[in-house]
């Protein structure tokens, strides 16, 4: 239970240190980059380390290559629906996590990714 | 010139709910992606690192700001709205590049330091993302100034034949 306590303090705090760095720049598509910063991935990858070694935190960052693929794709995707389909910020990014989804879990499982 | 400046002023805009709902969403995001790996497996909770869960909220954050800032000036600003945040997509994407560069990086030097991962990571992510959007930023010039090289090329052909 203090574990997750732990995680939900740790990455709320880098989340939040790392959107407000968006928050004050500009322009927007610079901004944007820090919506992408590995925020989750620190606080995760620095717990896991501490708990289940090196070897642990080797597994998730492999996989976390297939993620990043699959969330540049997202980026494309999001940045379309909004121009060309005229979707609102909410439904856009909401729908295209299923474009996540397929991609991430495709590219692992291309990979032989084990769990 | 530099193209990147700050705002501070930026964060004023922001209610402090929406800093709450923020900090909340990235706590719920690392507290999720411990308990995939728990239960799936280092691999499928490695995915989850990546996750744009945060992004969801921040373009809606922008999107919303936009919207009201246009409103106080007496317009719709759905239109500016959305540009704003198909903008911070935009960067999204080539930040993930960044990340991509973060986790290779991450994996190919943990298991000889743990220190030297952590800082050689982000300093990966840090240069990859940002030579991306300068990249991206030249090539949009040099393809916009091609462009309006192309539109007065053509109308001082028109107006020789005129």
């Amino acid at each position: 239970m203090t574990e997750y306590a732990v995680r939900f303090l740790v990455g709320g705090a880098l989340v939040s240190a790392f959107a407000m760095q968006g928050d004050i720049l500009r322009p927007n598509s610079f901004a944007g980059l820090f919506g992408a910063a590995p925020s989750v991935a620190l606080a995760t990858l620095a717990i896991a380390v501490y708990r289940h070694g090196a070897d642990y935190a080797v597994l998730q960052s492999q996989a976390m290559v297939a993620g990043a693929v699959a969330l540049a794709v997202y980026g494309v995707v999001v940045c379309h629906l909004l121009v060309r389909a005229q979707l609102r910020a909410a439904p856009a990014t909401l729908l295209s996590l299923v474009v996540w989804l397929i991609v991430a879990f495709g590219l692992l499982s291309l990979a032989g990714g084990q769990t | 010139m530099t193209p990147i400046r700050f705002s501070p002023s930026s964060l004023r805009e922001g209610r402090w709910y929406e800093y709450v709902i923020r900090f909340a969403l990235g706590g719920a995001a690392t507290v999720f992606t411990g308990l995939v790996s728990s239960r799936y497996g280092a691999s499928i909770g490695g995915l989850f690192l990546a996750l744009p869960a945060i992004f969801c909220a921040s373009a809606t954050l922008i999107e919303k700001h936009e919207i009201r800032r246009k409103r106080q000036a007496g317009l719709d600003g759905g239109r500016r709205g959305r540009k704003a945040a198909a903008l911070d997509a935009a960067g999204a994407a080539l930040g993930a590049l960044g990340m991509l560069a973060f986790a290779i990086v991450f994996w190919l030097t943990v298991e000889s330091s743990i220190g030297a991962a952590f800082i050689g990571a982000s300093l990966a992510w840090l240069i990859v993302s940002v030579a991306a959007w300068y990249l991206r930023r030249k090539m949009r010039l040099v393809r916009r100034a091609r462009m309006s090289e192309k539109a007065s090329g053509s109308a001082i052909s028109r107006s020789r034949h005129d």
